[in-house]
């Protein structure tokens, strides 16, 4: 009797995979660090510095992480991200006092995203793959429609954020760290979270036992959000203005997904975490750090990636006994 | 006694469905077209709509391969990328080896889709993350091999694939080689979902897998067949793409969203068991239709965008709310 209840205890094979996961990226890294003789990424600072590599696609792959876990997906990050940096830096305009303004106006921005997103796939029974690509298309068009209006710069004060730090810690690392264990927290302690894995894993199941699955799946998209949010204003900190692509180029949509999936989280909901999903962004920061030491050509640097996400996947995947799509 | 003719209108309802949403779109818009520009309804404008839509109308069936049994294909609009940059560099002027250079861009389409294939039906990896990666090697392949610019130099009988009208057809006027082409792509794709068996598998196999499997289906080699055709579709739509817009590195930039777009238009089901040909069809023309509508007004080619995005939600709406009424 005592054995069984032992041998079920949910989510307890969950952490080996997220630490192997990062003990291979930072053995990978290590290794590397050593063989090109590029030792000062070793040290303190050249560490903190692969962290720091983290925090954009930490952020929203966090933020994906919930509302994949409640079965659904956003493909609207990466516009999200981008019309939050323009906006912030728009705002701002280089003035100190706008630094809350801004953020607080930025945030509202994706509180809204994140309601019409909910609302179209809870509401709406649209496929949230459609649903989150139309609202991320609507808004890069009108991001990048009306951009030439929509210039300026961030506060230096604002941009503390990025280039600041506590300690020698950066204060981006702390507020992803801070955000991670919430984020956890959330997931694993509260009753917010429990519902998350429960509408993640059986919506039928989760509606018949009380709970009411369109809230929570709404909610998950307004977290989702809030976090490419805090992104983009990470990112518009470090780059001192936004422009309308950043969120596009740097692939911040799929690649979110992508780490979240290594990371162990189950695409159709209802199994996963955050601390894989940090484990998967570690692997996509050291292998960036690790090709950069060896001097590896960009593009191929990129056929390395695409291979690398299909095998990282399938080495959890392949053990499945059904059929995937 | 009473089933029997129940049971013969019922396969043909959703079809007749499929065939609606994606003609009436396209239909409103095309005569919105007409409306602003009316020499639109002259034989020769028609073709020429129907050569420049003819890349996306190829990709939207290829995907629909996929879509209708139950994936994704991120990586055609790699694919396309590859075959333009892989076209130019091969040939390099030569017109004497543009028909094996086509042939062997075929195998590397094909070659692509097998991989895609076999990884989603073996190692289980779900489809969105496995094309997903293939888009990036595919991509960074293409950039590498040309060192991230355009070089090489297409010959004439290469781009005459997308480029060259034929002139006094009889009935038609004018007859783009592109518009052939397009036909006999469909013609085919049509016959690979209605004229043979594996169109009844792709659709059972997108309902219902594991069923499928029961029933004595062979699951994976359904699958890996749906990517190797988007593959081929790839391949196709980027040759006519190199024909007529020459060689670049963003060729095939963001046309698998749109063709995914345009089979969710046209009322083909993501995750699968439902649509046709015609939804892929009627899809791709009415999101083209729509692009030149766009063009026609004048509206900022970014505004395309959200237009796209906002229709893309009324149309998968639509599609919803009828399902609900019906039900």
């Amino acid at each position: 009797m005592t054995t069984d209840i032992t041998r079920i205890t949910p989510r307890a094979p969950r952490l080996p995979v997220s630490v192997l996961l990062a003990g291979l990226s930072l053995g990978f890294y290590i290794i590397i660090a050593l063989s090109t003789g590029e030792t000062a990424q070793l040290s303190p600072s050249g560490i903190l510095g692969l962290f720091q590599r983290m925090v954009a696609l930490g952020l929203v792959a966090i933020g994906q992480t919930f509302v994949i876990l409640v079965g659904s997906i956003d493909l609207s990050v990466a516009a999200l991200i981008s019309a939050v940096a323009v906006l912030a830096s728009h705002v701002m305009q280089g003035d100190p006092t706008m630094m809350l303004p801004a953020i607080v106006l930025c945030l509202g921005l994706c509180l809204m995203v994140g309601l019409i997103n909910g609302a179209l796939v809870a509401y709406g029974g649209i496929n949230p793959l459609i649903a989150t690509l139309g609202t991320g298309l609507v808004i890069q068009g009108v991001l990048a429609a009306s951009f030439g209006m929509l210039q300026g710069a961030v506060a230096r004060e604002f941009q503390v954020l990025a280039y600041g730090g506590l300690l020698g810690v950066p204060y981006s690392l702390v507020l992803l760290a801070a955000l991670s264990l919430a984020a956890a927290f959330v997931l694993d302690r509260t009753l917010f979270g429990a519902r998350i894995y429960a509408v993640g894993g059986n919506p039928d199941g989760a509606r018949l036992a009380g709970i009411r699955t369109e809230q929570v799946i709404l909610s998950a998209h307004v977290v989702a959000s809030l976090f490419a949010g805090a992104s983009g204003l990470y990112l518009a900190a470090r780059l001192q203005s936004g422009t309308p692509w950043i969120g596009r180029d740097g692939i911040y949509d799929l690649e979110s997904i992508a780490v979240t999936v290594i990371g162990g989280t189950i695409l159709a909901g209802g199994k996963g975490g955050v601390a894989g999903t940090l484990a998967g962004v570690l692997l996509f920061a050291s292998l960036d750090a690790g090709f950069n030491m060896l001097g590896i050509d960009a593009f191929l640097k990129q056929v390395l990636r695409g291979a690398i996400v299909i095998a990282a996947v399938a080495v959890h995947a392949v053990r499945t006994k059904g059929h995937v799509a | 006694m009473t089933t029997a003719p129940q049971a013969s209108a019922l396969p043909r309802r959703p079809a007749r469905i499929a065939l609606n949403a994606g003609l009436v779109i396209f239909v409103v818009l095309y005569a919105a077209i007409a409306f602003i520009q009316p020499n639109y309804l002259e034989p020769g404008l028609f073709m020429n709509f129907l050569r420049r839509a003819a890349p996306l109308v190829i990709l939207a069936c290829g995907q629909l391969y996929v879509i209708l049994t139950g994936g994704f294909d991120l990586s055609m609009g790699a694919v396309a990328t590859l075959v333009v940059l892989a076209a130019s560099i091969l040939i390099n002027g030569d017109p004497e080896t543009t028909w094996a250079v086509i042939g062997a861009l075929y195998v590397m389409g094909i070659a692509v889709g097998l991989v895609n294939g076999l990884v989603v039906a073996f190692l289980k990896v779900p489809s969105i993350i496995a094309t997903l990666g293939a888009m990036l090697s595919v991509n960074g392949l293409a950039l590498a091999w040309s060192g991230g610019a355009a070089r090489g130099d297409l010959p004439e009988n290469f781009r005459n694939l997308g480029r060259l009208v034929l002139r006094d057809v009889p009935f038609v006027g004018t007859l783009p080689l592109a518009v052939i082409v397009l036909l006999g792509f469909v013609a085919i794709a049509w016959w690979g979902l209605n004229g043979t068996v594996y169109g009844k598998r792709a659709l059972v196999v997108g309902d219902n897998p594991r069923a499928a499997e029961l029933a004595g289906t062979p699951v994976a080699a359904t699958r890996i067949l749906a990517f190797v055709v988007s593959a081929v579709s790839a391949v196709t739509a980027g040759i006519l793409l190199g024909g007529f817009s020459g060689v670049s590195v963003n060729a095939g930039e963001g046309l698998e969203l749109q063709a995914i777009a345009a089979c969710v238009i046209g009322g083909a089901q993501l995750l699968g068991g439902r649509g046709s040909v015609w939804s892929a069809v009627f899809g791709a023309l009415s999101l083209f239709a729509l692009f030149t509508l766009l063009n026609l007004l004048g509206l900022p080619q970014a505004l395309r965008d959200s237009i796209q995005g906002a229709i893309l939600i009324a149309a998968v709406g639509a599609t919803v709310w009828r399902g609900r009424r019906r039900a």
